[in-house]
């Protein structure tokens, strides 16, 4: 990390180095102008006028009745608003644990003293860089009936002599969900990887020689010593994760087109399609309020109970 | 994030080394094979993709020539650069100059202001999605490359991380520049910048990518043609030529390139920049 250099050049015992400056008040004021500009309009007041709006019957042209809590209460009726919440539910616990085991798994193998580490991580970590869209459009490509993947698997049933084949992914109800699912995980499993590869060299040798010492076997090492020691970086990695999949939109979106019959469409989708397609952005708003409200509940809910599973070294 | 090379003690023997290192070529193979599939679609005429069979003496680029022709890629490509860069340097001057007043100078309300940043982390973008579409609206920016820029300029993520690196530099550094004479502008620009070079250039490089990459708020307000991202082009593509696989191959070929370039160009400085971003800042 390149805080530590910085930060480990030891500096002559000073008075109070924080100590009052009138002089520097309307300065900093200056030098964090454009930022909160930037922060009042975009975010400050965006969020306000988002509650606002979410209280507005409102169809961009015509006239905006205050509804109250009219759009929640619809929300909860709308059969089409709890499909896609268990869409984006299926993306979580689906999604979540699949990438972070997969990342942990490959970073614990490029930990290892072999060749090519570094060509390794170089392409798993390419999908992480690459145009989203670009990344949908090959998944079209490849997962479509008789496309490349159902001719890869109708050709190795021949080569085993067993009749195999693959269902039809992108255009079934029941599976466009998983399209989605793997295109994620292509995408980004690296970043995973890349974040468990840093926090893995830095679990202490002597942690896991000592272990060693003591007779434990490769597995137990890694559950006993590695596991808990990374234990901050798979809470933060879990933590983002989920937020990112509580947001997935593009994926799906260039992919499926949250189809068929919105089969694959997440929430985020249908924020959209509300607010400008529909022009409904009093219920547009509510939407994400309510995606708000999970994630924030979710985060706080997961920083309540990291004590159980979290180990910090300072502590 | 330096490389340490430490290894574990524990070597793993000769064929467990094969094994794993089989494994992670059939996982490498899993991860290029999109790439491949893709590369070799955009070199071939269509019916050869359909056939299933590529004779050499066939491969051709008239699928990327084709594809700037039916689309305005070009000018993709050119909105994508322009915004871009102008969002890349101006997000990460404006959040250097709120990061240095939050890390190095003393004012009245900075713990409770620099808090209200935080809690905006927390924020999904969806919730301002509507208000911002509005506001951009209103200003007349619809459709304009204000639009795709302004908003993009203030980064919470950015501050923050900034904020973090800035604290560790010891502060005798500012008060000896002080002692000469410096004024606050002159001690970001030539002492706190020159340093925190490695973060500060990790940081662009993800907020290069996080821009050229974005498809959500260009999609909200862009509306014309010749106001199109690259993502954002690419996907209406997909809408008018769904079938024509050798194009819109072509067209992924082309939009990937730039961010590949840079990519395999500063691998080191990309892969810090994500973890840096990815850990908090840690």
């Amino acid at each position: 990390m390149p805080t530590t250099s910085a930060a480990q050049s030891t500096s002559p015992p000073r008075r109070n180095p924080f100590r009052w400056r009138p002089d520097q008040q309307w300065e900093a004021y200056l030098f964090i102008l454009p930022s909160l500009l930037g922060f009042l309009v975009f975010v400050f007041i965006a969020v306000g006028a988002s509650l606002g709006i979410s209280f507005l019957d409102w169809g961009l042209t015509g006239p905006r009745g205050f509804v109250g809590l009219a759009n929640y209460r619809e929300l909860l009726r709308d059969p089409v608003f709890w499909r896609v919440a268990r869409n984006t539910a299926f993306y979580i616990i689906t999604i979540v644990p699949l990438q972070l085991a997969l990342g942990l798994t490959i970073a614990v193998g490029l930990n290892q003293a072999i060749r090519g580490t570094e060509a390794f991580r170089l392409i798993y970590f390419l999908p992480v860089v690459t145009t989203i869209v670009a990344g949908a459009i090959v998944f079209r490509l490849l997962l479509a009936r008789n496309g490349p993947l159902a001719d890869a698997v109708t050709g190795l049933g021949q080569l085993l002599g067993i009749p195999l084949s693959l269902p039809d992914l992108l255009g079934s109800t029941r599976n466009s969900k998983v399209s989605v699912v793997l295109l994620t995980l292509w995408k980004n499993t690296g970043f995973t990887m890349v974040v468990y590869l840093a926090a893995l060299q830095g679990v202490p040798q002597e942690l896991i020689d000592a272990a060693h010492v003591d007779g434990a076997n490769a597995w137990q090492r890694f559950r006993n010593v590695t596991v808990p020691m990374i234990s901050s970086t798979t809470f933060f990695l879990f933590i983002l994760q989920t937020i990112g999949a509580f947001q997935l939109f593009a994926e799906p979106f260039v992919m499926t087109r949250g189809g068929p019959a919105q089969s694959s469409e997440p929430v985020v989708q249908y924020i959209y399609d509300n607010a400008f397609r529909f022009t409904r952005m009093g219920k547009a708003s509510a939407i994400a309020w309510f995606l708000f409200i999970f994630i924030f509940g979710f985060t706080l809910l997961q920083n309540i109970m990291q004590r159980r599973w979290v180990y910090y070294e300072t502590e | 994030m330096e490389d340490t090379n430490r290894r574990s003690t524990a070597r793993l023997s000769v064929p467990a080394q094969s094994a794993l290192t089989v494994a992670l070529i059939l996982g490498s193979l899993i991860m290029l094979a999109p790439f491949f599939v893709m590369l070799v679609v955009s070199l071939w005429p269509n019916e050869a993709f359909l056939a299933r069979h590529f004779p050499l003496n066939q491969i051709t680029l008239a699928n990327f020539v084709e594809t700037f022709r039916v689309i305005p890629f070009g000018r993709y490509i050119l909105n994508s650069a322009i915004v871009t860069l102008i969002v890349t340097v101006f997000q990460i001057l404006i959040s250097s100059l709120a990061a240095f007043a939050f890390a190095r100078l003393r004012f009245r309300g900075r713990e409770g202001l620099f808090l209200l940043y935080l809690a905006t982390l927390m924020i999904p973008t969806q919730v301002t999605l509507i208000p911002n579409f509005l506001i951009i609206r209103s200003l007349g920016w619809y459709d304009h490359y204000q639009a795709l820029i302004v908003p993009a300029l203030f980064s919470a993520l950015s501050t923050f991380l900034l904020r973090q690196y800035y604290r560790s530099v010891p502060l005798d550094l500012d008060e000896a520049a002080r002692m000469d004479g410096a004024s606050s502008l002159r001690i970001w620009w030539q002492v706190i910048v020159p340093l925190s070079w490695p973060v500060m250039s990790a940081l662009a490089i993800f907020t290069f990518q996080g821009a050229w990459n974005d498809f959500l708020w260009p999609l909200v307000v862009t509306n014309s043609d010749k106001m199109r991202t690259v993502p954002i082009g690419l996907s209406y593509f997909v809408g008018q030529y769904s079938t024509a696989w050798n194009l819109l191959m072509a067209g992924s070929v082309i939009a990937l390139l730039p961010v590949l370039v840079i990519y395999l160009l500063a691998q080191k400085k990309f892969v810090q920049g994500i973890t840096l971003t990815g850990m908090g800042g840690r």
